[in-house]
C-alpha cells in the first residue's frame, strides 16, 4: 500500500491553482535548480513554463550529455500475440474487436527472431495482448528461452504479473519490464477500461514495483498521452518514476511518452497534447530526473523523432510492426495501432549518425 | 615523464580514457589516437562480438590495454562474473572493478568492491577498482590485492572537477599504490591538478566524449596531465599563507652575535 499511500498525498493537489501562483522567476529557478523537487517538477509542466521551453531545452540537453553522451539505444518490439481480455476503449486489441487473433508458437517465435536479429539488434521487448488463457506465463518463459539465443536484452511487455511471476521471468532472462499505467487518475481509468481484469488500478499502479522486488534490472513507465489532462498524466508519472528511483536505485527507471494514435475501435474524445506539450513532458522529466532513461516510439512522427534527439531521448525503437508476425510472415493480422515512423533500422542509424549521435545496439548482456 | 609501472607493465602515458558516450566509434577512435593514451575502458556489456561495425574492441588501437570494466554489476558476484566473461571473450587479465547499485548518482558501493577485488586478484587479474575515497576501504583494496586503486573526484558525468580533493589527497599520502583519479574530471586544468597532487594516472571519458571537439580536447588533456606530473616531479615551491616581512618581527634575536 505504500506506493498508493505515496500517490495519495500528490494526487489531490489543485494543480491549476498551484500554476496560476507561479512566475517567471519560479519558472527559473526550477530549470537551474541543482536538484529540482517534486514541485520544481510540477513547476516545469506549468503552462507559465511553456514560455520557457528554450531554457528548459538547452538544460536538459547538457543533462542529457552529461549522462549519456552522444547515444541513443535501438530496440524493436516483438507482438506474440493480439489475444486479450480486456475492453479498452483505446486500442484495437480489445476483446469486442472482431479482429483476426492470433498468437505465435515457438517456430514463428524463432523466424522473427532470426529476421530481427539479422538487422543487428541485441534489445527485443515482447508484448502480448493481455490474456493469461491464451498466452500464460509458461507460455512467456517459453519464448524467452527461443529469443535468448538471439537476443542480449529482453524487455516484457504483458498483463500486470505477481512478484513470483516476475522472479521466475527473470530467472530465464527477462531484464526489462515495460507497463504503462495508461492513466493515473483513477476515474478516467475506469471510464477507459470498461472490462476486464485491466479495470484493477492498483495491481496495475503496483507492478512495476513487484518486478523491482524481484530483483528486475530496469522498469519502463508511462502515460497514455490523450487519456486525460496531459499536466496532471506527466505530473504523476514522474512522482511514480521518482518514487522507484528511490526505494529501488539498484533498478533503472525509465519513462515513455506514448501519445495515442488511430487504430482499430471505438473512438473517444482525446485530451489533444501538441507537438510542443510533449516536447515540454520531456524536458521536464530530463530536469528532473537526470538519470532516468525516456523512450520515443515510433508512434511519433520521424521529423519529430529526429528534433527530440539530444533533449533527452535514451531510447527509440525502430523497423517496428505493431501486428502479430509482423517482422516475417506474409498472413497479416491487425496492428495494434498504426506506427508514424516506418523507417528501417538502417535508416534510424542513419539519422542518428548524421545528427552526431552514436546508435546503440547493445548496451546489455546476461551474465 | 617518468614511467607508471602497473600490474609488471610499463606506462609511459598517465591517462586512460573511457569510451563510453562518443558520437561514433570513429571519433573515439581519432581521440585515443591524438592523446597517445595506452589504457582504454569499455564496458564489457556494450562489446558486440557479432558485429564487425559496432564491435567498439575493434576501433581500439591494437598496442592499447583494454581495461574492461564491470559496470552494470549491482554486487560483487555479477562484477566477477563479467570479469571472467571479459577474459574468456579475450579482453585480457586487465579489469576495472565498477559495482554500482545507485542508478541516481552511480556512486560506487566500496563494500562489494573489496569483495570482487579480493576473488579476482586471487585468480590472477589485474584489479582496478573504482571506489568513493576512502583511506581504509583503498587500504583494504590494495591489502586484498588491487593493482591500483581509482577513486573519484566527483560522480561521474558530473565534470565538476576534485570535489573529494582533501580525501583522495590522504590517499595519495598514506596507499602505498598508485591512485588513479576516475570521474569527475571536467577540464584539463583538474587533470592538472590531480597530477600535481601526487595522483598517478587519471582516467578521462565524459569531458573528451561530449566535448566539441574530442580529438582535440583529448590532446590537451593529454598534455595537462604532462605538466601537472612534471610539476609533481619538479615539487611545487611551498605555499605560505603569512607574507614574508623583509624586516621580521624576530630579527632583533640573532643581532646580539654579530
Ligand atoms: S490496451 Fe492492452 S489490455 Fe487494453 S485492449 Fe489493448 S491489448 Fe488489451
Amino acid at each position: 500500500m505504500e506506493l498508493l499511500n505515496y500517490m495519495e498525498k500528490y494526487k489531490n493537489i489543485d494543480l491549476y491553482s498551484y500554476f496560476s501562483q507561479l512566475t517567471k522567476e519560479d519558472v527559473k529557478r526550477a530549470i537551474s535548480s541543482r536538484k529540482p523537487s517534486i514541485i520544481d517538477y510540477l513547476t516545469l509542466l506549468s503552462p507559465i513554463a511553456g514560455d520557457f521551453l528554450e531554457e528548459m531545452a538547452q538544460r536538459a540537453h547538457t543533462i542529457s550529455l552529461q549522462n549519456f553522451g552522444k547515444s541513443v539505444l535501438l530496440y524493436t518490439p516483438l507482438y506474440l500475440s493480439n489475444y486479450c481480455v480486456n475492453l479498452c476503449s483505446y486500442c484495437s486489441f480489445h476483446s469486442r474487436n472482431k479482429i483476426k487473433r492470433k498468437k505465435l508458437n515457438m517456430d514463428e517465435i524463432e523466424t522473427e527472431a532470426k529476421e530481427i536479429s539479422a538487422l543487428g539488434l541485441k534489445h527485443i521487448l515482447i508484448l502480448t495482448g493481455e490474456s493469461r488463457k491464451e498466452t500464460p506465463v509458461e507460455y512467456i518463459i517459453e519464448a524467452v528461452e527461443v529469443l535468448k539465443k538471439y537476443f542480449d536484452s529482453i524487455s516484457i511487455e504483458v498483463y500486470p504479473l505477481k512478484e513470483d511471476e516476475y522472479a521466475r521471468l527473470i530467472e530465464v532472462g527477462v531484464d526489462g519490464l515495460t507497463i504503462y499505467q495508461e492513466v493515473y487518475d483513477e476515474k478516467v481509468y475506469n471510464k477507459v477500461h470498461i472490462a476486464g481484469p485491466k479495470k484493477e488500478y492498483s495491481f496495475r499502479l503496483e507492478a512495476p514495483e513487484r518486478a523491482c522486488r524481484a530483483k528486475i534490472r530496469g522498469v519502463n513507465i508511462g502515460a497514455l498521452l490523450g487519456l486525460n489532462d496531459w499536466r496532471k498524466e506527466a505530473f504523476m508519472t514522474g512522482v511514480h518514476a521518482d518514487y522507484l528511483q528511490n526505494k529501488y536505485p539498484e533498478v533503472e527507471v525509465s519513462v515513455s511518452l506514448p501519445r495515442i494514435r488511430p487504430h482499430v475501435g471505438m473512438v473517444s474524445n482525446y485530451d489533444v497534447v501538441e507537438d510542443k506539450n510533449l516536447v515540454q513532458i520531456m524536458l521536464a522529466t530530463r530536469i528532473f530526473l537526470p538519470r532516468a532513461g525516456i523512450t520515443i516510439s515510433t508512434r511519433e512522427r520521424k521529423e519529430l523523432r529526429d528534433n527530440l534527439v539530444g533533449l533527452g531521448v535514451t531510447k527509440m525503437s525502430a523497423g517496428v510492426s505493431t501486428e502479430v508476425g509482423g517482422h516475417s510472415s506474409t498472413e497479416k493480422t491487425e496492428s495494434q495501432f498504426d506506427i508514424s515512423d516506418t523507417r528501417t533500422v538502417a535508416e534510424m542509424k542513419q539519422m542518428l549518425l548524421s545528427k552526431g549521435y552514436q546508435p546503440i545496439l547493445k548496451d546489455w548482456m546476461h551474465i | 615523464m617518468d614511467n607508471l609501472i602497473i600490474g609488471g607493465i610499463e606506462l609511459k602515458s598517465r591517462l586512460f580514457i573511457g569510451t563510453g558516450k562518443y558520437p561514433n566509434h570513429k571519433s573515439m577512435y581519432e581521440a585515443i589516437e591524438s592523446c597517445g593514451t595506452q589504457v582504454v575502458t569499455m564496458a564489457l556489456r556494450r562489446v558486440d562480438l557479432d558485429s564487425k561495425e559496432d564491435n567498439i574492441i575493434e576501433f581500439i588501437p591494437k598496442d592499447c590495454i583494454l581495461l574492461p570494466n564491470t559496470s552494470g554489476a549491482r554486487n560483487a558476484e555479477e562484477a566477477v562474473r563479467i570479469a571472467r566473461l571479459a577474459k574468456a571473450m579475450g579482453c585480457g587479465n586487465w579489469i576495472k572493478i565498477e559495482v554500482i547499485s545507485d542508478n541516481k548518482y552511480l556512486l560506487p558501493d566500496n563494500y562489494e568492491t573489496i569483495k570482487a577485488t579480493e576473488i579476482l586478484a586471487k585468480e590472477g587479474f589485474i584489479v582496478l577498482p573504482y571506489m568513493s575515497p576512502d583511506l581504509m576501504a583503498g587500504k583494504m583494496l590494495v591489502d586484498v590485492g588491487a593493482a591500483a586503486v581509482m577513486p573519484l573526484g566527483s560522480p561521474i558525468g558530473t565534470n565538476r572537477g576534485i570535489r573529494t580533493k582533501e580525501l583522495v589527497q590522504i590517499m595519495i599520502d598514506e596507499i602505498n599504490a598508485p591512485i588513479i583519479v576516475d570521474a569527475g574530471i571536467g577540464r584539463p586544468s583538474e587533470a592538472a591538478e590531480a597530477m600535481e597532487m601526487g595522483a598517478a594516472a587519471v582516467l578521462v571519458n565524459t569531458a573528451i566524449a561530449t566535448s566539441g571537439n574530442p580529438i582535440q580536447m583529448a590532446k590537451a588533456f593529454s598534455l595537462a596531465v604532462e605538466a601537472g606530473r612534471i610539476a609533481y616531479n619538479a615539487k611545487l615551491g611551498a605555499t605560505g599563507s603569512l607574507a614574508k616581512a623583509s624586516s621580521p618581527l624576530t630579527g632583533f634575536l640573532g643581532e646580539g652575535d654579530k
